[in-house]
């Protein structure tokens, strides 16, 4: 452990001194972190993992709500006498020290009597005793060691939520039969004709009837209903062959025992439906952190202080605020409703609703939007509408948020499959019909051969395994997709949309350049130790990049919310902050943020901010436009277009001052034009976008926090390898083309047994597991090939 | 060879007794999370000692 980083977080600790026991600090947080944590005991959590802390917030009247029984009555799953127990989501959790120390909540404070870490979930089950402890302590005490609950108001939610196992039960139901099944028809496949065999036949064969009854009835009833569903609707989809294979298999064995003609085909029958029900498991994969259905719902927060008539603070649901209603929104708090500034100065970031990265001061008397988020210490407003007539919450009455994406595209299994029943039933027909006139006995069971054999277990098998791997696979480069069909609709794009604000511009990072005269370097250095003073964002980037200097001790030091900060040292005064606070007037109207510098009453220069574009963004640019057409549509303001004109492809076409409304409308001309959108966004502005295109990917810095509603999200740092990414997606067609051939290979010879009439139960019983375990077998090697080429 | 009407009896028993603990397994949840507790399993619980007189509890500290 170096001692320039934390301990506790692992952030870079050489400009604090803080030390304490040996062992170096970014910050008192920290500190007091690990000092709870050595007077509990639990230093433990320093031997699993180096450096796993989080800096804790401060969450002074954040929680407030948390008072207002009503509210904490709906986030607990369970409230008795004494006993409490409630779910949290805990974005933070992230390795074994974050289960080993949230699991060991109960030597922190005794009244808590279990906890239970769900890792996958990220989130923590607690039982405490609400006698000595309420919910509040507990929130505030998760946040005071770094594990700050994220409670939304999406958690306001009646009821729990159910867990659907319906699949793993079918699936469990299926592989039970078919073990059970293989092992007693395994007499018959010799075919010995012996006593004991002639004798106990029935009984196996029976027992084999009666297994094969669930597997049927019940673990393959989806296909049943998926089928009929297709052909009421007239689409042949690749349920339908799979449904009459099954159906054939079931009465021709059943028909066979009861007829006493054979052993029937239970073992290729449970064998089947246990495959095809493991491959729809494997495409399960969920990413159960992620949410990939969020609305405005996600952002707002549950409760919101209430000032009472009698000028009272009192905590409400955000569900009840109502028309004329006097609200207090802290500092970093989310404006939930529309309303008026009443008292205290604004200053809102809107970034998130329409994409503008600058902030907006406002004055009191002026109309506020809910979503925007207050930077400057607190103020009052008078609420002119409920929650549920807000701008905001409007933008998720449009069409787009209601409709199914995947319903409105065929998928390659089915676009073969289609065909692929036609054939089959061709076949049969004409085998049939080829069998009546030269051997009639045996017409039907070639009819029937020929759809078991046929039913294309293979071809159902090669789309869930594929994408099953390669989700897993982009999962674990940072790229995280809602389902399996995204893959699919990611290789056919041919136009790509880019937001600008925190899409291709990074949220943390900005370039600064000084416009001015020269500081001296008296100026610099007194300019360095008023900005080491602010907590504001502006003045904690600033101050990281300015030169080193010794620190000097002010004289005066004021911080004027909103404006700025003017401090004294000796005989020099200096001004930073907005252009009238420094006595700035003749301000050329600029459209990035920038902060005005003056010393001794005398105008200096300014720090304009710009963001930092992503690493590597000009490359990847380069590298789409050669297949794609670009588009970057910007909710921004065109301070940033020559940039950008420099940065970019020639052919990219600029867009800026798009609403929500105009983005979402821009991709429906374009999709009508015949184009196949890819949209890459970040805010809820982008959200109508995202929804509409063919694929939405939101860009996340943080996955564990919000992303709208999409189909992928995508971490930022991962940015540049968009192209690969997609790129990924095409092999995986051409994986699924190739299985698909294969399957067709092992198809015809069976076709060739079931025409000339001498399909056998064993050799269905070979060739049927055969042809799904080497499908599976041939993606699985394929796909994880293909996923080696990513770096 | 009558023998065989009792072993398959108990043959399927033993399967069909498996199969539900299976089902049950399921319905309890054991199946939701199937990564923490792998996890879980290999901390030392001897390294945290029960302490009864604490100096500091987890209130909160001023800064």
């Amino acid at each position: 452990m170096g001692n320039n980083t934390c301990f506790h977080c692992g952030l870079d600790a050489t400009s604090s001194t803080i030390i304490f026991d040996e062992k170096s600090f970014c910050c008192n947080g920290c500190k007091t972190v690990y000092e709870i944590f050595s007077v509990n005991d639990l230093t433990c959590y320093y031997d699993l993992q180096q450096a796993p802390g989080a800096t804790p917030k401060d969450v002074e009247g954040k929680y407030n709500f948390l008072d207002n029984a009503k509210i904490v009555e709906q986030l607990l799953e369970f409230n008795n006498d004494d006993t409490q127990i409630v779910t949290l989501y805990i974005p933070h959790i992230h390795c074994s020290s974050c289960i080993w120390i949230l699991e060991n909540l109960n030597k922190l404070n005794p009244s808590i009597s279990a906890s239970i870490v769900n890792f996958g979930k990220k989130n923590v089950r607690v039982t405490f005793n609400s006698k000595s402890l309420t919910l509040k302590n507990l929130v505030t005490l998760l946040s005071s060691i770094g594990y700050e609950p994220f409670i939304s108001l999406d958690d306001y939610s009646v009821g729990k939520k159910h867990i659907d196992r319906s699949l793993i039960y079918k699936l469990g139901i299926a592989g039970f039969a078919f073990g059970n099944v293989m092992f007693l028809s395994f007499p018959e496949y010799f075919q010995v004709d012996g006593f004991w065999i002639e004798k106990y036949k029935h009984l196996f064969r029976w027992l084999m009837f009666f297994f094969s009854l669930p597997v049927v009835f019940y673990s393959a009833q989806d296909y049943f209903i998926s089928a009929f569903k297709g052909l009421r609707s007239k689409i042949l989809n690749i349920d339908v062959p799979i449904a009459l294979g099954v159906l054939v298999l079931f009465v021709r064995s059943s028909a066979e025992i009861i007829f006493d003609a054979g052993s029937g085909f239970f073992d290729s029958l449970t064998g089947l439906i246990f495959f095809l029900l493991l491959g729809k498991f494997f495409q399960q994969k969920t990413y159960t952190f992620l949410s990939f259905e969020r609305d405005y719902k996600s952002y707002f927060p549950i409760g919101i202080t209430k000032i009472t008539t009698e000028g009272t603070e009192e905590s409400i649901q955000v569900y009840d605020i109502e028309k004329g209603d006097r609200l207090l929104i802290r500092n970093e708090e989310l404006i939930p409703v529309d309303c008026i500034l009443i008292k205290g100065t604004a200053r809102i970031d809107y970034s998130f609703v329409t994409g503008e990265s600058k902030t907006v001061s406002k004055q009191s008397g002026d109309k506020l939007f809910a979503g925007g988020k207050q930077l400057d210490g607190s103020i009052e407003v008078d609420v002119l509408k409920s929650v549920e007539q807000s701008y905001l919450t409007q933008l998720w009455s449009n069409d787009v948020f209601k409709k199914d994406k995947e319903l409105s595209f065929t998928n390659i299994t089915n676009s073969i499959s289609k065909r692929f029943t036609i054939i089959i039933l061709l076949i049969a027909f004409i085998a049939t019909s080829f069998w009546l006139y030269t051997d009639s006995s045996k017409a039907l069971n070639v009819f029937t051969s020929v759809l078991i054999i046929a039913c294309p277990c293979a071809i159902a098998l090669s789309a869930p395994f594929t994408f099953g791997n390669i989700l897993r696979i982009l999962g674990k480069k940072k790229f995280y997709l809602k389902n399996a069909s995204v893959i699919e609709q990611l290789a056919k794009i041919n136009t790509i949309i880019f937001d600008k604000t925190g899409t291709i511009t990074a949220n943390k990072e900005t370039a600064i350049n000084y416009e001015g005269s020269e500081l001296s370097l008296d100026e610099e250095t007194l300019l360095k130790s008023t900005l080491r003073g602010s907590n504001h964002p502006l003045s904690r980037s600033l101050y990281n990049i300015l030169n080193k200097h010794d620190i000097l001790t002010l004289d005066t030091y004021e911080e004027f919310l909103g404006k700025g900060i003017e401090a004294q040292y000796k005989d020099h005064n200096i001004k930073i902050g907005s252009a009238p606070f420094v006595g700035h007037t003749s301000d050329t109207a600029t459209l990035n943020t920038s902060v005005h510098v003056s010393t001794n009453n005398q105008y200096k220069g300014k720090f304009t901010f710009y963001n930092a574009y992503r690493k590597g963004i000009s490359q990847l640019f380069n590298t789409l436009k050669k297949d794609y057409d670009l588009v970057i549509l910007s909710g921004d303001n065109a301070g940033e277009r020559d940039n950008l004109t420099k940065l970019l492809p020639t052919k990219t076409k600029l867009l800026f001052n798009q609403k929500p409304e105009d983005k979402l409308e821009y991709i429906k001309y374009h999709q009508n034009e015949g184009a196949n959108v890819l949209m890459v966004g970040d805010g809820l502005n982008d959200a109508g976008a995202l929804a509409q295109s063919n694929v939405g990917i939101a860009i996340s810095e943080n996955v564990n926090v919000f992303s709208p509603a999409c189909d992928a999200i995508l971490d930022a740092s991962k940015f540049n390898q968009l192209f690969n990414y997609i790129k990924i997606s095409k092999s995986a067609i051409n994986i699924i083309k190739w299985s698909f051939l294969l399957s067709f290979i092992y198809n015809s010879i069976g076709l060739y047994f079931a025409v000339t009439g001498q399909l056998a139960p064993v050799v269905a019983a070979i060739l049927m597991p055969l042809s799904s375990i080497s499908i599976v077998v041939f993606t699985t090697v394929a796909t994880n090939m293909v996923g080696r080429k990513l770096n | 060879m009558s023998v065989i009407y009792i072993l398959l009896a108990i043959s399927i028993i033993v399967a069909v007794g498996f199969f539900i603990a299976f089902i049950v397994a399921v319905k309890k949840g054991q199946y939701d999370d199937s990564y923490t507790p792998s996890v879980r399993m290999l901390f030392e619980d001897e390294l945290v000692k029960e302490n009864s007189n604490k100096k500091i509890l987890t209130k909160k500290i001023n800064k």
